[in-house]
């Protein structure tokens, strides 16, 4: 796709009369968010845009990676990520955009009126048609990234939150899990979990899921992954915190936990592992 | 090729793997080791796989099959020191190594394996 250069020049000789149009255009928007966004902030944010546009399509290239149009995208950028961090929807940024087409058309219009060439009115129409449907979906997909970012950071930082491996005694270690498990968690518990067992020389260590929410089959034969692994370091894995409605789905899904020894509280795992190890506990007198 | 050197303890046998085991390597200790049973009528195994880092399926189930010949020939196999790595890996494998008895260090596996063979068969060695 070619842009018609006398896009650039017609940009420039117009742009203040454009400006105005395009300000009372997006002033009388059912998106229009003054409660968001003040109608000055929108008319420099106008300004620059077309400015840029202009400046953008002096060249006449229409490839928008190209370094021709990195101060645009870097606008609309600016643009998306801070309406997006004011609380606009996509579509709403994206019709900053749109809400061009009007003025623009209307201005290509009266220039080919005025050279009286409807071919030519026609082709330039349906160019900028395309050029400014591609650069309200860019404001999209910025607008998704940046969303994307945030999701990416939150469960980042729900990983490392998550799945601390605390020492309870001399060779006994105990894994709280709280939150729904997936298998990148278990992948990071299961790690973490070895690890602390090889550093501490534990024996026994106890998984504790009385904070997992839900336990589908997927989650059982995670626990059984670790437990198997841990073995196979010489540890024994012991399962506490199984709620009652926990273990009838347990028994109802059909998933069974062979090898593994479960107990109902983690004070029971804790019990039945110092007694393994030869520990009795007893209470003083009192004096 | 490299052999791994399989020691005379009393009445176990030790194998101390100090680098990562190819093919050849794993089925030559595999046959040193059942034929060291025999001739030194050990009644336990074990195998210290500490410097190990990198295993694939065939390893492990070298690793299975020492054990169930070893049972075979009368003698308790005991494996120390697996890396959390490797012990994830076999786990993906789907090599549950189960009938491995395992350890987390020497000292460990020594006592357990003591304590397997400890009351049995004494006198006639297998």
């Amino acid at each position: 796709m070619e842009i018609s250069v006398s896009l650039s020049s017609l940009l420039e000789e117009h742009r203040d009369e454009l400006l105005s149009d395009w300000a009372e255009a997006l002033r009388s928007a059912t998106t229009r968010r003054a409660d968001l966004i003040s109608d000055e902030q929108v008319r420099v944010e106008a300004k620059q845009f077309i400015t840029l546009l202009a400046r953008a399509t002096r060249t006449g290239t229409a490839d928008l990676e190209g370094s021709d149009w990195d101060e645009l995208r870097g606008l609309l950028g600016d643009v998306s990520r801070s309406r997006a961090l004011a609380g606009f929807t996509p579509s709403e940024i994206a019709t900053f955009v749109f809400s061009f087409k009007e003025p623009l058309f209307d201005l290509l219009s009266k220039a080919a009126a005025d050279g009286g060439n409807a071919q030519a009115l026609l082709a330039d129409n349906w160019r900028a048609n395309l050029l400014l449907d591609r650069l309200g979906l860019y404001t999209t997909e910025v607008y998704q990234s940046a969303r994307e970012e945030i999701i990416r950071r939150q469960q980042q930082e729900m990983l490392e939150l998550s799945t601390p491996v605390v020492k309870l005694w001399d060779q006994i270690l105990a894994v709280p899990l709280i939150g729904t498990m997936d298998s990148e968690r278990t992948q990071v518990v299961m790690e973490s979990l070895l690890e602390m067992i090889s550093e501490t020389s534990a024996a026994f260590a106890v998984i504790d899921i009385t904070g997992v929410p839900t336990v589908d089959t997927l989650v059982a034969q995670h626990l059984l992954k670790t437990a198997a692994a841990a073995r196979l370091m010489g540890a024994e894995v012991i399962i506490s915190g199984i709620r009652p409605q926990i273990a009838q789905t347990v028994v109802q899904l059909g998933v069974e936990l062979p090898e593994v020894t479960t107990k109902a509280s983690i004070a029971d795992a804790f019990a039945l592992a110092l007694r393994r190890l030869g520990w009795t506990v007893s209470r003083n007198e009192k004096a | 090729m490299n052999r791994i050197p399989v020691l005379r303890m009393g009445r176990f046998l030790l194998v101390t793997v100090q680098m990562d085991l190819d093919d050849s390597t794993a089925a030559q200790l595999e046959e040193d080791l059942t034929t060291g049973i025999v001739k030194h009528r050990a009644e336990g195994v074990l195998i210290d796989i500490s410097g190990l880092d990198f295993v694939d399926s065939f390893i492990g189930r070298t690793l299975v099959g020492i054990a169930s010949s070893s049972r075979l020939l009368g003698a308790e196999t005991v494996v120390v020191g697996m890396r959390s790595a490797v012990a994830i890996t076999l786990i993906e494998l789907g090599i549950a190594m189960n009938g491995v008895r395992t350890a987390l260090n020497v000292e460990r596996g020594m006592e357990l394996l003591s304590g397997l063979v400890g009351g049995g068969r004494p006198g006639d060695g297998g």
